[in-house]
Protein backbone atom coordinates (compact mmCIF):
# COMPACT_ATOMS: atom_id res chain seq x y z
CA UNK A 1 0.00 0.00 0.00
CA UNK A 2 1.33 3.79 -1.24
CA UNK A 3 -0.77 5.45 1.17
CA UNK A 4 -2.20 4.73 4.29
CA UNK A 5 -4.17 7.70 5.97
CA UNK A 6 -6.08 6.08 9.29
CA UNK A 7 -8.45 7.32 12.00
CA UNK A 8 -6.99 11.26 11.13
CA UNK A 9 -8.56 14.48 12.62
CA UNK A 10 -7.29 18.08 11.95
CA UNK A 11 -7.89 20.97 13.48
CA UNK A 12 -7.74 25.04 12.86
CA UNK A 13 -8.07 26.11 16.34
CA UNK A 14 -11.08 24.73 17.75
CA UNK A 15 -12.64 24.15 14.30
CA UNK A 16 -12.40 20.07 13.39
CA UNK A 17 -12.00 19.64 9.73
CA UNK A 18 -11.14 16.13 9.50
CA UNK A 19 -13.38 14.23 11.66
CA UNK A 20 -11.54 10.57 11.33
CA UNK A 21 -10.86 9.77 7.98
CA UNK A 22 -9.63 6.42 6.74
CA UNK A 23 -8.39 5.95 3.37
CA UNK A 24 -5.73 4.16 1.06
CA UNK A 25 -4.51 4.06 -2.16
CA UNK A 26 -2.39 1.64 -3.47
CA UNK A 27 0.47 1.60 -5.89
CA UNK A 28 -0.34 2.56 -9.18
CA UNK A 29 -4.11 3.49 -8.50
CA UNK A 30 -5.53 6.69 -9.17
CA UNK A 31 -7.99 7.58 -6.38
CA UNK A 32 -10.46 10.61 -6.44
CA UNK A 33 -12.16 12.07 -3.41
CA UNK A 34 -14.83 14.08 -4.24
CA UNK A 35 -16.85 16.52 -1.91
CA UNK A 36 -18.75 19.60 -1.34
CA UNK A 37 -16.98 23.04 -0.80
CA UNK A 38 -15.28 22.97 2.75
CA UNK A 39 -15.64 19.03 3.10
CA UNK A 40 -12.02 19.05 3.86
CA UNK A 41 -10.52 18.09 0.79
CA UNK A 42 -7.71 20.37 0.67
CA UNK A 43 -7.44 20.09 4.27
CA UNK A 44 -6.60 16.01 3.67
CA UNK A 45 -3.89 16.75 0.83
CA UNK A 46 -2.21 19.20 2.94
CA UNK A 47 -2.76 17.07 6.72
CA UNK A 48 -0.59 14.24 4.34
CA UNK A 49 2.06 16.80 3.04
CA UNK A 50 2.12 17.82 7.15
CA UNK A 51 1.09 21.63 6.33
CA UNK A 52 -1.68 20.78 9.14
CA UNK A 53 -1.19 18.61 11.37
CA UNK A 54 -2.92 15.54 12.32
CA UNK A 55 -4.00 15.79 16.02
CA UNK A 56 -4.90 12.40 16.09
CA UNK A 57 -4.70 9.70 13.72
CA UNK A 58 -2.05 8.04 11.63
CA UNK A 59 -0.47 8.11 7.79
CA UNK A 60 1.82 5.70 6.26
CA UNK A 61 3.65 6.37 2.98
CA UNK A 62 5.35 3.52 1.64
CA UNK A 63 5.55 1.60 4.69
CA UNK A 64 6.78 4.54 6.83
CA UNK A 65 4.71 6.73 9.27
CA UNK A 66 5.00 10.29 8.46
CA UNK A 67 2.08 11.79 10.76
CA UNK A 68 4.72 14.02 12.60
CA UNK A 69 7.21 14.68 10.05
CA UNK A 70 8.53 18.09 8.42
CA UNK A 71 6.79 18.91 5.11
CA UNK A 72 10.47 18.24 3.28
CA UNK A 73 11.05 15.85 4.67
CA UNK A 74 7.95 13.98 3.10
CA UNK A 75 8.21 15.88 -0.13
CA UNK A 76 11.21 14.18 -0.18
CA UNK A 77 10.07 10.83 0.12
CA UNK A 78 8.48 11.15 -3.17
CA UNK A 79 5.43 12.91 -2.64
CA UNK A 80 4.46 16.08 -4.52
CA UNK A 81 1.24 18.33 -4.62
CA UNK A 82 0.18 20.78 -6.81
CA UNK A 83 -1.74 22.64 -4.13
CA UNK A 84 -5.19 24.33 -4.27
CA UNK A 85 -4.32 28.13 -5.25
CA UNK A 86 -1.69 27.16 -7.33
CA UNK A 87 0.51 28.94 -5.69
CA UNK A 88 3.01 30.12 -8.22
CA UNK A 89 5.94 31.70 -7.27
CA UNK A 90 4.78 35.14 -8.92
CA UNK A 91 8.20 37.07 -8.72
CA UNK A 92 10.18 33.59 -10.66
CA UNK A 93 10.01 33.00 -14.44
CA UNK A 94 8.16 29.59 -15.43
CA UNK A 95 11.47 28.01 -15.59
CA UNK A 96 12.20 29.02 -12.37
CA UNK A 97 9.40 27.58 -11.17
CA UNK A 98 9.88 24.54 -12.85
CA UNK A 99 13.68 24.20 -11.08
CA UNK A 100 11.92 24.89 -8.02
CA UNK A 101 9.92 21.41 -8.17
CA UNK A 102 12.97 19.67 -10.09
CA UNK A 103 14.50 20.39 -6.39
CA UNK A 104 13.98 16.96 -4.48
CA UNK A 105 14.37 15.18 -8.09
CA UNK A 106 17.22 13.17 -9.84
CA UNK A 107 19.89 16.66 -11.62
CA UNK A 108 20.58 14.67 -14.15
CA UNK A 109 16.75 13.73 -15.42
CA UNK A 110 16.00 17.61 -15.19
CA UNK A 111 16.43 18.18 -18.80
CA UNK A 112 14.14 14.70 -19.71
CA UNK A 113 11.50 15.92 -17.17
CA UNK A 114 11.66 19.74 -18.72
CA UNK A 115 11.19 18.18 -21.81
CA UNK A 116 7.67 16.15 -21.06
CA UNK A 117 6.51 18.80 -19.18
CA UNK A 118 6.68 20.72 -22.25
CA UNK A 119 5.81 18.74 -24.24
CA UNK A 120 2.46 18.42 -22.01
CA UNK A 121 1.66 21.85 -22.09
CA UNK A 122 3.36 23.40 -24.71
CA UNK A 123 2.38 26.88 -23.17
CA UNK A 124 4.76 27.28 -20.74
CA UNK A 125 7.19 26.40 -23.16
CA UNK A 126 6.31 29.66 -24.99
CA UNK A 127 6.17 31.65 -21.71
CA UNK A 128 9.14 30.08 -20.40
CA UNK A 129 10.38 33.12 -19.22
CA UNK A 130 7.73 35.04 -18.44
CA UNK A 131 7.44 35.57 -14.42
CA UNK A 132 4.23 33.55 -12.95
CA UNK A 133 2.91 36.45 -11.64
CA UNK A 134 1.68 37.01 -14.85
CA UNK A 135 0.87 34.15 -15.91
CA UNK A 136 -3.24 33.53 -17.04
CA UNK A 137 -5.05 31.61 -14.06
CA UNK A 138 -5.21 28.70 -16.60
CA UNK A 139 -1.62 28.50 -17.31
CA UNK A 140 -0.68 28.94 -13.79
CA UNK A 141 -2.79 26.21 -13.52
CA UNK A 142 -0.64 23.92 -15.94
CA UNK A 143 2.87 25.22 -14.34
CA UNK A 144 1.59 24.14 -10.74
CA UNK A 145 0.90 20.53 -12.25
CA UNK A 146 4.08 20.75 -14.17
CA UNK A 147 5.76 21.54 -11.04
CA UNK A 148 4.86 18.78 -9.53
CA UNK A 149 5.76 16.35 -12.16
CA UNK A 150 9.56 17.85 -12.05
CA UNK A 151 10.13 15.83 -9.20
CA UNK A 152 9.32 12.60 -10.32
CA UNK A 153 6.89 11.33 -7.50
CA UNK A 154 5.72 8.40 -6.69
CA UNK A 155 2.82 10.17 -5.37
CA UNK A 156 1.01 12.86 -6.83
CA UNK A 157 -1.53 14.91 -4.84
CA UNK A 158 -3.69 17.26 -7.47
CA UNK A 159 -5.93 19.74 -5.41
CA UNK A 160 -8.68 20.45 -8.27
CA UNK A 161 -6.47 20.60 -11.42
CA UNK A 162 -9.08 21.14 -13.59
CA UNK A 163 -9.97 24.70 -11.84
CA UNK A 164 -9.96 28.02 -14.27
CA UNK A 165 -9.05 25.83 -17.51
CA UNK A 166 -10.98 25.52 -20.67
CA UNK A 167 -13.04 21.97 -21.24
CA UNK A 168 -10.09 21.27 -23.82
CA UNK A 169 -7.54 22.14 -21.69
CA UNK A 170 -9.51 19.96 -19.22
CA UNK A 171 -9.64 17.13 -21.32
CA UNK A 172 -5.77 17.18 -21.98
CA UNK A 173 -5.17 17.39 -18.09
CA UNK A 174 -7.37 14.15 -17.60
CA UNK A 175 -5.82 12.34 -20.03
CA UNK A 176 -2.20 13.27 -19.08
CA UNK A 177 -3.10 12.31 -15.22
CA UNK A 178 -3.78 8.60 -17.29
CA UNK A 179 -0.63 8.73 -19.32
CA UNK A 180 1.49 9.35 -16.83
CA UNK A 181 0.14 6.79 -14.07
CA UNK A 182 0.42 4.18 -16.73
CA UNK A 183 3.35 4.99 -18.35
CA UNK A 184 5.21 5.83 -15.30
CA UNK A 185 2.94 4.00 -12.37
CA UNK A 186 2.80 7.13 -10.58
CA UNK A 187 -0.02 6.57 -8.07
CA UNK A 188 -2.79 9.61 -8.43
CA UNK A 189 -4.95 11.13 -5.80
CA UNK A 190 -6.93 13.79 -7.05
CA UNK A 191 -9.45 16.06 -5.67
CA UNK A 192 -11.92 17.21 -7.91
CA UNK A 193 -15.41 19.53 -8.29
CA UNK A 194 -15.37 18.05 -11.48
CA UNK A 195 -16.58 15.01 -9.83
CA UNK A 196 -18.09 13.33 -13.48
CA UNK A 197 -14.24 13.41 -15.15
CA UNK A 198 -12.43 12.89 -12.18
CA UNK A 199 -14.70 9.15 -11.39
CA UNK A 200 -14.76 8.16 -14.98
CA UNK A 201 -10.94 8.92 -14.82
CA UNK A 202 -10.19 7.00 -11.32
CA UNK A 203 -9.83 3.33 -10.80
CA UNK A 204 -11.34 3.84 -6.93
CA UNK A 205 -12.91 7.24 -5.19
CA UNK A 206 -13.79 8.43 -1.54
CA UNK A 207 -16.73 10.66 -0.95
CA UNK A 208 -15.74 13.15 1.84
CA UNK A 209 -18.50 15.08 3.81
CA UNK A 210 -17.93 17.28 6.41
CA UNK A 211 -14.77 16.14 7.29
CA UNK A 212 -15.57 11.89 7.07
CA UNK A 213 -15.64 9.60 4.53
CA UNK A 214 -19.22 8.48 3.95
CA UNK A 215 -18.62 6.24 0.64
CA UNK A 216 -16.15 4.88 -1.22
CA UNK A 217 -16.02 2.52 -4.34
CA UNK A 218 -14.54 2.04 -7.87
CA UNK A 219 -14.97 5.21 -9.89
CA UNK A 220 -17.95 3.45 -11.94
CA UNK A 221 -19.84 2.43 -8.58
CA UNK A 222 -20.00 5.63 -7.48
CA UNK A 223 -20.80 7.62 -10.96
CA UNK A 224 -23.69 5.21 -11.03
CA UNK A 225 -24.47 5.15 -7.34
CA UNK A 226 -27.80 7.34 -6.78
CA UNK A 227 -26.83 9.68 -4.01
CA UNK A 228 -23.33 10.87 -5.74
CA UNK A 229 -25.45 11.63 -8.79
CA UNK A 230 -28.01 13.78 -6.47
CA UNK A 231 -25.25 15.46 -4.76
CA UNK A 232 -22.20 15.65 -7.50
CA UNK A 233 -23.40 14.98 -10.32
CA UNK A 234 -26.05 16.73 -11.47
CA UNK A 235 -26.17 18.60 -14.58
CA UNK A 236 -24.00 20.21 -16.65
CA UNK A 237 -21.34 17.97 -17.43
CA UNK A 238 -21.15 16.14 -21.05
CA UNK B 1 34.52 71.41 -8.29
CA UNK B 2 36.76 69.57 -6.66
CA UNK B 3 35.59 70.11 -3.26
CA UNK B 4 32.19 68.17 -4.73
CA UNK B 5 34.51 65.28 -6.35
CA UNK B 6 35.94 64.77 -2.85
CA UNK B 7 32.17 64.69 -0.98
CA UNK B 8 31.60 61.91 -3.71
CA UNK B 9 34.12 60.05 -3.18
CA UNK B 10 33.76 59.81 0.55
CA UNK B 11 29.94 59.60 0.40
CA UNK B 12 30.68 56.46 -2.05
CA UNK B 13 32.71 54.48 0.77
CA UNK B 14 30.68 55.64 3.32
CA UNK B 15 27.84 54.25 1.21
CA UNK B 16 29.24 51.41 0.34
CA UNK B 17 29.05 50.71 4.02
CA UNK B 18 25.78 51.25 4.84
CA UNK B 19 24.52 49.16 1.74
CA UNK B 20 26.48 46.09 3.35
CA UNK B 21 24.51 46.34 6.22
CA UNK B 22 21.53 47.56 4.39
CA UNK B 23 21.46 44.22 2.69
CA UNK B 24 21.16 42.04 6.09
CA UNK B 25 17.62 44.20 7.21
CA UNK B 26 16.44 43.59 3.36
CA UNK B 27 17.04 39.81 3.30
CA UNK B 28 16.09 39.56 6.80
CA UNK B 29 12.65 41.44 6.28
CA UNK B 30 11.96 39.91 3.14
CA UNK B 31 12.20 36.16 3.76
CA UNK B 32 10.62 36.57 7.79
CA UNK B 33 8.80 39.97 7.53
CA UNK B 34 10.44 41.51 10.19
CA UNK B 35 12.74 44.48 11.02
CA UNK B 36 16.08 42.69 12.78
CA UNK B 37 16.64 45.76 15.49
CA UNK B 38 19.97 43.75 16.17
CA UNK B 39 21.46 43.69 13.12
CA UNK B 40 23.33 46.92 13.54
CA UNK B 41 24.60 45.45 16.85
CA UNK B 42 25.79 42.11 14.43
CA UNK B 43 27.89 44.46 12.52
CA UNK B 44 29.30 46.28 15.68
CA UNK B 45 30.46 42.46 17.01
CA UNK B 46 31.88 42.33 13.61
CA UNK B 47 33.75 45.36 13.76
CA UNK B 48 34.97 44.07 17.52
CA UNK B 49 35.85 40.37 16.33
CA UNK B 50 38.18 42.58 13.18
CA UNK B 51 40.05 44.89 15.86
CA UNK B 52 40.88 41.51 18.26
CA UNK B 53 42.09 40.05 15.08
CA UNK B 54 43.79 42.71 13.41
CA UNK B 55 45.91 42.75 16.75
CA UNK B 56 46.50 38.96 17.09
CA UNK B 57 47.45 38.68 13.18
CA UNK B 58 49.65 42.20 13.53
CA UNK B 59 52.75 40.38 12.73
CA UNK B 60 51.45 38.78 9.63
CA UNK B 61 52.10 40.72 5.77
CA UNK B 62 49.32 43.05 5.59
CA UNK B 63 47.40 41.41 2.81
CA UNK B 64 47.68 37.89 4.48
CA UNK B 65 46.17 40.00 7.81
CA UNK B 66 42.98 41.29 6.32
CA UNK B 67 42.07 38.45 4.16
CA UNK B 68 42.21 36.39 7.92
CA UNK B 69 40.61 39.19 9.70
CA UNK B 70 37.62 39.49 7.26
CA UNK B 71 37.40 35.49 7.35
CA UNK B 72 37.24 35.39 10.91
CA UNK B 73 35.05 38.59 11.13
CA UNK B 74 32.93 36.84 8.70
CA UNK B 75 32.79 33.30 10.53
CA UNK B 76 32.02 34.62 14.26
CA UNK B 77 29.89 37.03 13.32
CA UNK B 78 27.89 34.61 10.80
CA UNK B 79 27.76 32.43 13.99
CA UNK B 80 26.42 35.38 16.14
CA UNK B 81 23.42 36.41 13.19
CA UNK B 82 22.69 32.38 13.38
CA UNK B 83 22.75 32.00 17.15
CA UNK B 84 20.46 35.43 17.35
CA UNK B 85 17.60 34.18 15.17
CA UNK B 86 17.06 30.95 16.71
CA UNK B 87 17.48 32.33 20.12
CA UNK B 88 15.41 35.29 19.77
CA UNK B 89 13.30 35.09 16.67
CA UNK B 90 12.46 31.49 15.64
CA UNK B 91 10.59 30.63 18.58
CA UNK B 92 8.11 33.87 18.12
CA UNK B 93 7.22 32.66 15.19
CA UNK B 94 3.85 32.43 14.50
CA UNK B 95 3.51 34.50 17.94
CA UNK B 96 1.80 38.09 17.80
CA UNK B 97 3.13 40.44 14.63
CA UNK B 98 4.92 42.81 17.96
CA UNK B 99 6.57 39.80 19.86
CA UNK B 100 9.51 39.30 17.28
CA UNK B 101 9.97 43.01 17.29
CA UNK B 102 10.39 43.61 21.08
CA UNK B 103 12.48 40.78 20.92
CA UNK B 104 14.69 42.39 18.66
CA UNK B 105 14.87 45.46 20.37
CA UNK B 106 15.84 43.45 23.72
CA UNK B 107 18.50 41.76 21.40
CA UNK B 108 20.19 44.48 20.21
CA UNK B 109 20.16 46.08 23.96
CA UNK B 110 21.50 42.53 25.31
CA UNK B 111 24.24 42.50 22.53
CA UNK B 112 25.20 46.24 23.30
CA UNK B 113 25.66 45.51 26.85
CA UNK B 114 27.22 41.79 26.24
CA UNK B 115 30.08 43.69 24.03
CA UNK B 116 30.50 46.56 26.63
CA UNK B 117 30.63 44.05 29.50
CA UNK B 118 33.22 41.82 27.66
CA UNK B 119 35.64 44.36 25.85
CA UNK B 120 35.13 47.76 28.65
CA UNK B 121 33.42 51.06 27.68
CA UNK B 122 36.15 53.04 26.24
CA UNK B 123 36.93 53.06 21.93
CA UNK B 124 39.08 50.65 20.74
CA UNK B 125 41.68 51.90 18.35
CA UNK B 126 43.90 50.09 15.77
CA UNK B 127 46.69 51.60 14.12
CA UNK B 128 46.13 52.76 10.60
CA UNK B 129 47.20 50.19 7.92
CA UNK B 130 46.62 51.28 5.09
CA UNK B 131 48.13 54.47 4.16
CA UNK B 132 48.48 56.49 0.83
CA UNK B 133 46.52 57.36 -2.22
CA UNK B 134 46.04 59.13 -5.38
CA UNK B 135 45.73 63.22 -5.48
CA UNK B 136 42.75 63.07 -7.90
CA UNK B 137 43.07 66.69 -8.90
CA UNK B 138 44.13 70.10 -7.09
CA UNK B 139 42.20 73.27 -7.42
CA UNK B 140 43.90 76.30 -5.86
CA UNK B 141 44.75 75.27 -2.30
CA UNK B 142 41.82 72.08 -2.43
CA UNK B 143 43.36 68.61 -3.68
CA UNK B 144 40.79 65.52 -4.07
CA UNK B 145 42.13 62.80 -2.37
CA UNK B 146 41.27 59.55 -2.63
CA UNK B 147 42.39 56.41 -0.44
CA UNK B 148 43.78 53.08 -1.10
CA UNK B 149 41.72 52.63 1.71
CA UNK B 150 38.80 54.06 -0.17
CA UNK B 151 39.30 52.06 -3.12
CA UNK B 152 39.48 49.19 -1.44
CA UNK B 153 36.22 49.53 0.65
CA UNK B 154 34.24 50.33 -2.63
CA UNK B 155 35.83 47.33 -4.67
CA UNK B 156 35.38 45.29 -2.19
CA UNK B 157 31.94 45.93 -1.80
CA UNK B 158 31.09 46.18 -5.28
CA UNK B 159 32.22 42.62 -5.68
CA UNK B 160 30.52 41.26 -2.70
CA UNK B 161 27.41 42.96 -4.26
CA UNK B 162 27.38 41.59 -7.68
CA UNK B 163 28.43 37.95 -5.87
CA UNK B 164 25.78 38.01 -3.51
CA UNK B 165 23.41 39.02 -6.35
CA UNK B 166 24.72 36.16 -8.59
CA UNK B 167 24.20 33.70 -5.89
CA UNK B 168 20.57 34.76 -4.96
CA UNK B 169 19.91 34.92 -8.61
CA UNK B 170 21.27 32.22 -9.86
CA UNK B 171 22.14 29.48 -7.55
CA UNK B 172 19.76 26.44 -6.06
CA UNK B 173 19.88 27.99 -2.47
CA UNK B 174 19.64 31.43 -3.92
CA UNK B 175 16.47 30.15 -5.44
CA UNK B 176 15.29 28.63 -2.44
CA UNK B 177 15.71 31.94 -0.82
CA UNK B 178 13.61 33.75 -2.81
CA UNK B 179 11.21 30.90 -2.93
CA UNK B 180 11.17 30.81 1.26
CA UNK B 181 10.50 34.67 0.52
CA UNK B 182 7.51 34.16 -1.52
CA UNK B 183 5.64 31.30 -0.35
CA UNK B 184 7.14 29.24 2.83
CA UNK B 185 4.66 26.57 2.62
CA UNK B 186 4.61 26.00 -0.92
CA UNK B 187 8.46 26.48 -0.69
CA UNK B 188 8.41 23.25 2.07
CA UNK B 189 6.32 21.44 -0.43
CA UNK B 190 8.75 21.38 -2.97
CA UNK B 191 11.56 19.75 -0.61
CA UNK B 192 12.81 23.34 0.81
CA UNK B 193 13.69 23.20 4.08
CA UNK B 194 12.38 26.40 5.42
CA UNK B 195 14.13 27.04 8.66
CA UNK B 196 17.38 26.16 7.50
CA UNK B 197 16.76 28.49 4.29
CA UNK B 198 15.66 31.47 7.10
CA UNK B 199 19.07 30.16 9.17
CA UNK B 200 20.94 30.60 6.09
CA UNK B 201 19.58 34.25 5.59
CA UNK B 202 20.72 35.68 8.96
CA UNK B 203 24.16 33.93 8.47
CA UNK B 204 24.71 35.58 4.67
CA UNK B 205 23.00 38.67 6.32
CA UNK B 206 25.82 38.95 9.26
CA UNK B 207 28.27 37.59 7.05
CA UNK B 208 28.16 40.71 4.87
CA UNK B 209 27.55 42.86 7.84
CA UNK B 210 30.79 41.44 9.21
CA UNK B 211 32.62 42.90 5.91
CA UNK B 212 31.63 46.21 6.56
CA UNK B 213 32.34 46.06 9.94
CA UNK B 214 36.02 45.71 9.01
CA UNK B 215 35.72 47.99 6.53
CA UNK B 216 34.47 50.76 9.17
CA UNK B 217 37.49 49.32 11.65
CA UNK B 218 40.19 50.12 8.94
CA UNK B 219 38.69 53.72 7.89
CA UNK B 220 37.98 54.90 11.04
CA UNK B 221 40.11 53.26 13.03
CA UNK B 222 38.17 53.11 16.00
CA UNK B 223 35.15 51.35 17.17
CA UNK B 224 33.12 50.81 20.47
CA UNK B 225 30.16 49.04 21.67
CA UNK B 226 27.68 51.99 20.56
CA UNK B 227 28.64 51.95 16.80
CA UNK B 228 25.84 50.04 15.61
CA UNK B 229 23.30 52.13 16.48
CA UNK B 230 23.74 54.94 14.18
CA UNK B 231 24.88 52.98 11.20
CA UNK B 232 22.06 50.30 11.92
CA UNK B 233 19.36 53.37 11.96
CA UNK B 234 20.99 54.47 8.54
CA UNK B 235 21.13 51.54 6.72
CA UNK B 236 17.79 50.10 8.06
CA UNK B 237 16.77 53.85 6.12
CA UNK B 238 18.74 52.98 3.44
CA UNK B 239 16.94 49.34 2.77
CA UNK B 240 13.77 51.33 3.47
CA UNK B 241 14.59 54.09 0.98
CA UNK B 242 15.46 51.21 -1.53
CA UNK B 243 12.63 49.45 -0.83
CA UNK B 244 12.37 46.83 1.56
CA UNK B 245 12.65 43.75 0.69
CA UNK B 246 14.73 44.94 -2.20
CA UNK B 247 18.27 43.64 -3.04
CA UNK B 248 19.06 46.13 -5.33
CA UNK B 249 17.01 48.44 -3.34
CA UNK B 250 19.11 47.46 -0.22
CA UNK B 251 22.63 48.09 -2.18
CA UNK B 252 21.50 51.54 -4.24
CA UNK B 253 19.90 53.11 -0.37
CA UNK B 254 22.84 52.66 1.04
CA UNK B 255 24.82 54.55 -1.70
CA UNK B 256 22.44 57.28 -1.61
CA UNK B 257 22.45 57.41 2.13
CA UNK B 258 25.86 57.71 2.26
CA UNK B 259 26.18 60.01 -0.72
CA UNK B 260 23.58 62.61 0.62
CA UNK B 261 25.29 62.39 4.11
CA UNK B 262 28.72 63.12 2.97
CA UNK B 263 26.79 66.08 0.69
CA UNK B 264 25.05 67.09 3.51
CA UNK B 265 27.61 67.40 6.12
CA UNK B 266 30.50 69.01 3.42
CA UNK B 267 27.85 71.78 2.24
CA UNK B 268 25.46 72.45 5.45
CA UNK B 269 26.66 71.65 8.50
CA UNK B 270 28.42 67.70 9.80
CA UNK B 271 26.17 68.74 13.31
CA UNK B 272 23.89 67.95 11.40
CA UNK B 273 24.06 65.46 9.15
CA UNK B 274 22.38 62.22 11.15
CA UNK B 275 19.66 64.38 10.61
CA UNK B 276 19.82 64.35 6.76
CA UNK B 277 19.72 60.63 6.17
CA UNK B 278 16.72 60.54 8.62
CA UNK B 279 14.77 63.40 7.17
CA UNK B 280 15.01 61.30 3.76
CA UNK B 281 13.53 58.33 5.36
CA UNK B 282 10.24 60.52 6.52
CA UNK B 283 9.92 61.81 2.92
CA UNK B 284 10.30 59.02 1.55
CA UNK B 285 7.58 57.05 3.62
CA UNK B 286 5.31 60.06 2.91
CA UNK B 287 5.90 60.08 -1.13
CA UNK B 288 6.91 56.35 -2.10
CA UNK B 289 6.03 54.07 1.23
CA UNK B 290 7.54 51.16 -1.34
CA UNK B 291 11.32 52.72 -1.87
CA UNK B 292 13.14 53.51 -5.32
CA UNK B 293 13.35 49.72 -6.67
CA UNK B 294 10.37 47.88 -3.84
CA UNK B 295 7.44 46.67 -5.37
CA UNK B 296 3.59 48.29 -4.68
CA UNK B 297 1.64 46.48 -2.15
CA UNK B 298 -0.44 44.88 -4.50
CA UNK B 299 -0.06 42.37 -7.03
CA UNK B 300 -1.31 39.47 -8.59
CA UNK B 301 -0.62 36.28 -7.45
N1 LIG C 1 -6.66 28.06 7.70
C1 LIG C 1 -7.92 27.76 8.12
N2 LIG C 1 -8.38 28.29 9.28
C2 LIG C 1 -9.62 27.99 9.72
N3 LIG C 1 -10.46 27.19 9.09
C3 LIG C 1 -10.06 26.64 7.92
C4 LIG C 1 -8.76 26.91 7.38
N4 LIG C 1 -8.65 26.22 6.24
C5 LIG C 1 -9.81 25.58 6.06
N5 LIG C 1 -10.66 25.81 7.07
C6 LIG C 1 -12.00 25.26 7.24
O1 LIG C 1 -11.90 23.85 7.19
C7 LIG C 1 -12.96 23.31 6.43
C8 LIG C 1 -12.42 22.45 5.32
O2 LIG C 1 -11.75 23.29 4.40
P1 LIG C 1 -11.07 22.73 3.08
O3 LIG C 1 -10.33 23.85 2.47
O4 LIG C 1 -10.32 21.51 3.40
O5 LIG C 1 -12.35 22.37 2.18
P2 LIG C 1 -12.41 21.80 0.70
O6 LIG C 1 -13.15 20.51 0.77
O7 LIG C 1 -11.09 21.80 0.08
O8 LIG C 1 -13.35 22.88 -0.01
P3 LIG C 1 -13.30 23.50 -1.48
O9 LIG C 1 -13.95 22.52 -2.38
O10 LIG C 1 -14.12 24.74 -1.37
O11 LIG C 1 -11.90 23.76 -1.81
C9 LIG C 1 -13.79 24.48 5.95
O12 LIG C 1 -14.90 24.60 6.82
C10 LIG C 1 -12.88 25.66 6.09
O13 LIG C 1 -13.60 26.82 6.40
MG1 LIG D 1 -10.24 22.85 -1.41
Amino acid sequence: MMLQVEGVHTFYGAIEALKGVDLHVDEGEIVALIGANGAGKSTLLMTICGVAKARRGRITFAGSEITAERTDDIVRRGVACSPEGRRIFPRMTVLENLRMGALTADPERYDENLAAVFELFPRLKERAQQRGGTLSGGEQQMLAIGRALMSEPTLLLLDEPSLGLAPLVVKQIFEAIRRINAQRRMTVLLVEQNAHHALRLAHRGYVLVTGQITMTGTGQELLENPEVKAAYLEGGHA
Amino acid sequence: MAYLLQQLINGLTLGSIYGLIAIGYTMVYGIIGMINFAHGEIYMIGAFVAVIAFTAFSNLPLVVAIMLVLLFSMVITAAYGWTVERVAYRPLRGSFRLAPLISAIGMSIFLQNYVQLLQGARNKPVPPMIQGGFTVMQEGTFTVQLSYLQIMIVVTTLVLMAGFTHFINTTSLGRQQRACEQDKTMAALLGVNVDRTVSLTFVLGAGLAAVAGVMVTLYYGVVDFYLGFLAGLKAFTAAVLGGIGSLPGAMLGGILIGLIEALWAGYFSSEWKDVAAFSILVLVLIFRPQGLLGRPEVEKV
